[in-house]
């Protein structure tokens, strides 16, 4: 089937089975490998875009879905030379380790802050949930989300 | 996942006659139970007919004495709606527990109850606050739509297009989650309108269900030590790897004992 969407602000025209997921299309169609597949089965966030700003898990979206949206990968938010602040205040943090759960941590992060009036960092653990990291124990991804909220405790 | 025929209908009329000539369909809402669910080919629709075209199923309509939500509602805009927020504040922070963000990025209010997941939150919700359920051409009373696990009122090719809530005086929605899922292992609403009390449980048996020995107790005194005098109710309670029926029946009474504290402090 024919689609049009937007992905990083580029307007992209596919050809694509009915059947493909939205994570598919972006790693296969337009090669955008930063969204990761980490359970394939709606458990662990790695996967997480936003679609029309809010974040989503693209492992469980189809492709068919999302006609005219816009969507916002990992690659759509920052550049190696001038990286999103939530991507500034990871590293500061020191809120990543081998970082495959990352791009989805930081897609998730985002909606959070713009959406959220009056984060708290109860609130960030509490938005993480749908967001599982193997690596860090969480505490410093808190941390580097709430440095970017201006949350405190 | 199995190759599938898509359709976007825009309207219910479009929606019931794709349904009626497709081989095996199926509908979409938000896709967090449907899409998991076929990726893992536990089922291998012809057709998907995804409802998200049809505007009719949006909006939000608030009343002083209801709330009627569109049954493409997604659980976060239910639980930051402020006009629900204020009228029916039960429901939005029921809503807000559902899951995770992503999932409540997604997943409708409809999706949820035509599902029937006997460890859901909507379904108590349903039960306890006077619920109906609008189809293209029929209401339901939320007291006779769920039936059993993952059965519900609605004939081969039904759409809830809405569902109406009456506003309770006060409400208060306990909820134990799995802690990996979220999903509730118990989760209680109980409402009182106007004096007479309505407690919703899910989670417990094969569906969510009104605890109607409980609600006599209770409206005889509102008082949570009423309920030792009632033995573990006479349903068939679930027993999997996250609970026994035996762990359920008790954590239904330390709920429910907590949702009446709770709400009595709330005026
Ligand atoms: C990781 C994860 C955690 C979750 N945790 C929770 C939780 O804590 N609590 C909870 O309650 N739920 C939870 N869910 C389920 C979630 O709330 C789903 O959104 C919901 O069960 C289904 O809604 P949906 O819109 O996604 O429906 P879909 O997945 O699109 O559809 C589900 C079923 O309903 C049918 N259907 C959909 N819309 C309609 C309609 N309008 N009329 C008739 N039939 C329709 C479909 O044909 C399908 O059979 C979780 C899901 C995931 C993936
Ligand atoms: S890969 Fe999508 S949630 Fe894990
Ligand atoms: S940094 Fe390794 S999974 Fe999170």
């Amino acid at each position: 089937m024919k689609l049009s969407l937007e992905v990083n602000k580029t307007l992209h025209e596919l050809d694509v089975p009915p059947n493909t997921l939205l994570v598919d299309l972006l790693r296969v169609n337009l090669a955008l490998t930063g969204t990761h597949v980490g359970c394939d089965t709606s458990q662990c966030g790695a996967c997480t875009v936003l679609l029309n700003n809010r974040a989503v898990k693209s492992c469980s979206v189809l492709a068919a879905q999302i006609e005219d949206c816009k969507i916002t990968t990992i690659e759509g938010i920052g550049t190696a030379d001038d990286l999103h602040p939530m991507q500034v205040a990871f590293r500061e943090c020191h809120a990543l380790q081998c970082g495959f759960c990352t791009p989805g941590m930081i897609m998730q992060a985002i909606d959070l802050v713009e959406n959220t009036p009056n984060l708290d960092k109860r609130g960030i653990r509490e938005g993480l949930e749908g967001n599982i990291c193997r690596c860090t124990g969480y505490h410093n991804i808190v941390r580097a989300v709430a440095s970017v909220a201006g949350a405190v405790d | 996942m199995q190759l599938f025929n898509y359709h976007k209908p825009t309207s219910l009329d479009e929606a019931s006659s794709l349904y009626r000539m497709a081989e095996d369909p199926i509908y979409l809402g938000g896709g967090m139970t449907l899409i998991p669910t076929m990726k893992q080919r536990l089922a291998s629709p012809t057709d998907v007919i995804d409802l998200s075209g049809i505007d009719q199923m949006r909006g939000v309509v608030v009343s002083r004495k209801s709330v009627s939500i569109g049954a493409l509602t997604c659980h976060n805009e239910i639980a930051n709606n402020a006009e629900i927020q204020s009228t029916l504040p039960v429901l939005s922070s029921l809503a807000k527990l559902i899951g995770d963000n992503q999932v409540r990025n997604r997943g409708t209010l409809g999706g949820s109850i035509a599902n029937s997941d006997p460890a859901a939150d909507y379904p108590a919700s349903v039960v306890a606050l006077g619920a109906t359920i609008y189809t293209q051409d029929r209401t339901i009373s939320g007291d006779v739509f769920f039936q059993a696990l993952f059965e519900t009122a609605l004939e081969p090719g039904e759409i809830i297009t809405r569902v109406e809530f009456q506003v309770p005086t006060r409400a208060v929605y306990q909820k134990f989650p799995n802690p990996a899922s979220r999903y509730a292992v118990v989760g209680v609403l109980v409402a009182d309108f106007a004096g007479e009390i309505r407690v919703g449980v899910t989670g417990a048996g094969p569906c969510a269900f009104r605890a109607r020995d409980m609600e006599a107790v209770l409206n005889r005194a509102l008082d949570p030590d009423g309920l030792q005098e009632l033995g573990l109710s006479e349903v068939e309670f679930n027993s999997d790897l996250h609970a026994s029926g035996e762990y359920r029946a008790h954590l239904l009474h330390v709920l429910v004992r907590r949702a009446i504290v709770e709400l009595v402090a709330l005026d």
